[in-house]
């Protein structure tokens, strides 16, 4: 465990601070990293993905458990056809997706048959289409962990507490707001931990959609280590998602249980 | 008139009502999810097994027209994706025994020996989940190269198994965790040794959860792409294989490629099914 995870950071830290060429300890793979045009771009998608996928993705994934909750008929199919991107790798998303977005694929198809006019989704001129092709991916290949992690969340609850608050007359959003939801923070905030920092990893989706042209950080390691061959910049890259990564687990724990104290005063 | 001698009792249907349409409206919700959830599958396929012309089509037909194994065949028989999948299944396995051999211990010591700093070690398993996997596998490339393991599957499996370890560890203990002690203990006194009991009694009982743990290792190996592209070059897994080739690659080759990295999700879903919920729930916590 030491050789595989201590090792190899001590050396990437080191790799980000040496030339490649003289070996000498410099800068200068930071600020090749800061000039280069793309970087701000990456850091702006990768922000802008994490903020507007994780809330839908709560949203959506408490939906559904709630849904699950109500026991329809077929739950247990339900459940299976929702937990399959579970397992479903997010270059793999990206090339699903990429069937529906493509500029022959099938969206375009459906606008046609609807007498529209197709769009290019996935051109670099338009960003903002490639930046909803990419949360949709995202949307829905992600929302499953959050799911499965809510449900079995749920079935920790005892259901007294929900049927106590009922025979005392309280409507159904009256208990989700105060009984449900409160219960089910403990996972919730491990699902939001989590899922922050495997959304700061997601690369291969964007790159099986777009290629190039839409960068996310991740991507961009990528790109510095295997298309212009600097692995010392990409360390440099690796360093600030670690960075980021690392500060917001510990902002949501910092947050998360303040809150909880507050409460508990 | 002879019914009319008696008033009839009013019966209110109106809860009876609102129920059935409330039945009603959650089964149309359920559908429309899992539409959102099997539709982009079920268009995979379908791009995935329609001839070359079928594909240039537009717009294209939403059922499979031009069913052809065209396609399929040529994606399959294209460079390095024979020996992508076989790179793949053999990083896969590896992963699964070395993970097990060092994770399945690990995990047995926790959950029974309840040795001290336990909390904060679990803390820690779950931060080095956390970490991303470039950060580790940029510098690893150069310690492969220099030990003159780069480029073989024995430096995937190596990555692999330390990013697997901390989750196999957590699931393997939760696992011993539910075998009651007492079922050792009652071994222990009818004379079996420690290493006796264990093979015997407790092995048995973790045996369908540790499999569901070695499935999620191998699962977890097959679809990581990041990590093997950059420790690979030519020996490429199946993932690394179709990544790298994006770029220069025809449409059909990515919707093919895109359906056979999502047939291994369809199986091990409906294998895991009853498995995910126990696994995320006691792990987690």
């Amino acid at each position: 465990m030491l050789f595989l995870f201590a090792y190899p950071m001590v050396e990437g830290i080191r790799a980000g601070f040496t030339s490649d060429l003289t070996g000498a300890l410099t800068l200068d793979n930071w600020g090749r990293m800061v000039n280069d045009p793309y970087f701000t771009r990456a850091v702006r998608n990768t922000l802008l993905l994490i903020v507007v996928v994780i809330p839908v993705q709560f949203l959506f994934a408490i939906i559904m458990a709630l849904l699950l909750q109500a026991k329809p008929r077929g739950t247990a199919l339900y459940f299976y056809l929702w937990a399959i991107p579970l397992a479903i790798s997010d270059l793999a998303a990206g090339l699903v997706w990429l069937s529906i977005f493509a500029d022959q694929g099938y969206l375009n198809s459906v606008l046609v048959g609807f007498g529209l006019q197709p769009f290019s989704w996935l051109s670099y001129q338009s960003p903002g289409t490639q930046f909803l092709a990419v949360a949709m991916a995202e949307v829905w290949r992600a929302t499953s962990l959050v799911l499965v992690i809510i449900v079995s969340g749920m079935q920790g609850i005892p259901k007294d507490y929900d049927e106590a608050a009922a025979v005392l007359g309280a409507n159904y959003w009256q208990r989700l707001r105060h009984i449900t939801l409160p219960l089910l923070k403990p996972s919730l905030q491990v699902a939001l931990i989590l899922r922050t920092i495997l959304a700061f990893q997601t690369f291969a989706v964007a790159q099986a959609l777009t290629g190039e042209s839409f960068p996310l950080l991740v991507g961009e390691t990528y790109r510095w280590y295997s298309a212009l061959n600097n692995s010392n910049v990409a360390s440099v890259y690796s360093l600030v998602i670690m960075a980021i990564s690392m500060i917001t687990a510990v902002a949501y724990l910092r947050i998360l249980r303040d809150q909880s104290r507050q409460v508990a005063k | 008139m002879t019914t009319g001698t008696r008033t009839p009792v009013p019966v209110d249907l109106a809860p009876l009502r609102s129920y059935r349409r409330r039945r009603g409206l959650l089964q149309v919700a359920c559908v429309i999810i899992s539409a959102f959830m099997a539709v982009p599958i079920y268009l995979i396929a379908v791009a995935a097994f329609s001839t070359r012309a079928g594909l240039n089509q537009f717009p294209q037909p939403f059922y499979p027209a031009n069913f052809g194994t065209e396609t399929m065949s040529t994606f399959l028989s294209s460079t390095g994706i024979t020996a992508g999948f076989i790179n793949s299944m053999t990083v896969g396995i590896g992963t699964l025994l070395l993970s097990s051999l060092v994770g399945a211990p690990a995990g047995y010591a926790i959950a029974r020996y309840m040795f001290r700093g336990k909390d904060s070690y679990q803390l820690f398993l779950l931060f080095t989940r956390a970490l991303p996997i470039v950060v580790l596998s940029v510098p690893l490339a150069r310690v492969f190269l220099a030990a003159q393991i780069y480029d073989r599957p024995v430096a995937v499996i190596l990555l692999h198994s330390a990013l697997a370890l901390p989750t196999t560890i957590l699931i393997t203990s939760s696992v011993f965790l539910a075998v009651p002690v007492d079922a050792e203990e009652a071994a222990r006194i009818f004379g079996c040794t420690p290493v006796g009991a264990f093979m015997r009694v407790v092995l048995p009982l973790a045996l369908p959860g540790m499999a569901a743990a070695s499935i999620f290792t191998f699962v977890m190996s097959w679809n990581e792409v990041l990590g093997a592209t950059i420790l690979t070059f030519s020996q490429r897994t199946l993932p690394a294989q179709v990544l790298s080739s994006l770029a220069d690659s025809p449409l059909a080759y990515r919707f093919a490629g895109g359906l056979v990295l999502v047939i291994p999700a369809l199986i091990f879903i409906a294998i895991m099914r009853k498995y995910l919920l126990n696994m995320w729930g006691t792990t987690i916590r």
